[in-house]
């Protein structure tokens, strides 16, 4: 095993955009890479797989009883019935938003993340001071994002610490009642998936 | 002892900057790349998941501390690749190929990328008969390590370990990272969602209601009576 000296990872070149081009150049020579790859697997994860996916889940929980129903009892076989089974997304649990009880999703070891929901997560996600304070203190976090909950309503951390992956449903605003589901996807943010925001008033 | 990367309850990391709601998935092209160079290079199936991880632990504390996180993918990429012998170490140096790969037939291809994404890669598998019952109380075992590997890798943070918990969902069996990680083979072992009460993970927690939830392999933990 190398010793933190020789890394091999040190003989690249330290601008991180050039160090990935040299990767990059080395592997298309040795026919490992196909740059069309790389172009496709961006494409999917700029346009294709993003949070649009959760907010379905969620609009169509808020809307349909049985959907709800399901997807609280098996929320990998329910996402994946709506198609958003995927790479990190083969174990998912749903967790719900109650005036006792709010869920906020971390993970402090890496950057687990449900992929297939929610996409590539924001660079927040991944840095080290919401890893490092998710856990000890959720509601200084929730503060810096604009959000303060009551005194009596409990918070629950999921650190993502297996290949779990976690999305929270959060409550229903007041006044989207006759929303149409389609409608009320837009009051569904990405943060509000996470925990670290709410859904949005209509 | 742990690692750099576990860093749960840490102090002194100061303020989160949230993003805007339509910020770009990438903040800079490089970004993008490195995310895909790094799918498709795990894609030739050398290694899994778990080495992917432990390679990005294992970077040291100096170099993990002053990477950006894509930074870090690249850097524990390249050291997966010399040490699986993807490229060669004069290969990363020169920046110039000796010659075609023989891998180079499982290159990921362009019309593989929805479905292979679309199939991802389940870790739920058979396995002992779980110990524990939902609803029980357990204590953490008192070391956050590897029970085999010196520095090795392993899934149970350092702020969850020595502390008491009760278990709140059992998930069956799932590939076990301590071994995977280390070609020890996947050795299942049962999976379960433990709570903590923040009184008993923090000396100075927010507000007494609050738990953090984590989920734990079965060897992370033995039964507490009562």
């Amino acid at each position: 095993m190398p010793h933190d000296h020789d890394h091999p990872h040190t003989v690249l070149p330290s601008d991180p955009a050039l160090r990935v081009k040299a990767l990059e150049t080395l592997l298309i020579e040795k026919g490992l890479i196909n740059p069309a790859t790389l172009d496709e697997i961006i494409d999917t994860y700029e346009n294709k797989i993003g949070p649009k996916n959760g907010a379905a889940v969620v609009a169509k929980a808020w809307s349909n009883p049985a959907f709800h129903n399901a997807l609280m009892t098996d929320a990998t076989r329910a996402v994946s019935e709506l198609g958003f089974y995927g790479r990190q997304g083969e174990h998912v649990t749903a967790v719900e938003n109650t005036p006792e009880t709010h869920n906020m999703i971390v993970c402090t070891l890496c950057s687990c993340y449900p992929w297939p929901l929610l996409g590539i997560p924001p660079a927040w996600y991944k840095s080290d001071a919401y890893r490092a304070r998710a856990v000890r203190e959720p509601r200084k976090v929730l503060a810096e994002f604009g959000v303060t909950l009551p005194e009596g309503q409990s918070v629950k951390v999921w650190d993502s610490t297996a290949e779990m992956r976690y999305l929270v449903i959060p409550m229903r605003p007041s006044g989207s009642e006759g929303l149409s589901e389609q409608n009320l996807t837009a009051l569904v943010t990405r943060d509000s998936m996470v925990g670290t925001g709410l859904a949005l008033l209509p | 002892m742990t690692r750099v990367h576990d860093i749960g309850g840490r102090f002194g990391d100061g303020a989160i900057l949230p993003d805007a709601a339509d910020a770009d998935v990438f903040d800079y092209d490089w970004h993008a790349k490195a995310l895909a160079v790094t799918l498709a290079v795990g894609a030739l199936g050398q290694w899994n998941l778990d080495i992917s991880r432990h390679s990005r632990e294992r970077l040291s504390p100096k170099d993990y501390t002053r990477f950006s996180y894509y930074e870090k993918w690249m850097s524990a990429l390249a050291d997966l690749m010399v040490e699986n012998g993807v490229v060669t170490l004069e290969e990363l140096e020169s920046a110039v190929s000796s010659g075609g790969s023989p891998l180079a037939d499982k290159c990921f291809q362009p019309e593989t990328v929805a479905p292979a994404l679309a199939k991802g890669g389940p870790v739920d598998r058979t396995g002992p008969i779980p110990l524990f019952a939902v609803g029980q109380s357990v204590h953490t075992i008192p070391n956050a390590e590897n029970a085999n590997v010196q520095g090795g890798h392993t899934r149970l943070p350092a702020y969850a370990a020595n502390r008491a918990g009760r278990i709140i969902a059992s998930h069956g069996c799932h590939v076990f990272p301590d071994s995977n990680a280390h070609g020890f083979g996947e050795d299942p072992k049962p999976l379960y969602s433990v709570a903590f009460k923040v009184a008993d993970l923090w000396a100075h927690p927010e507000n007494p209601l609050d738990e953090v939830i984590l989920d734990l392999w079965e060897p992370y933990m033995v039964a507490l009576d009562g």
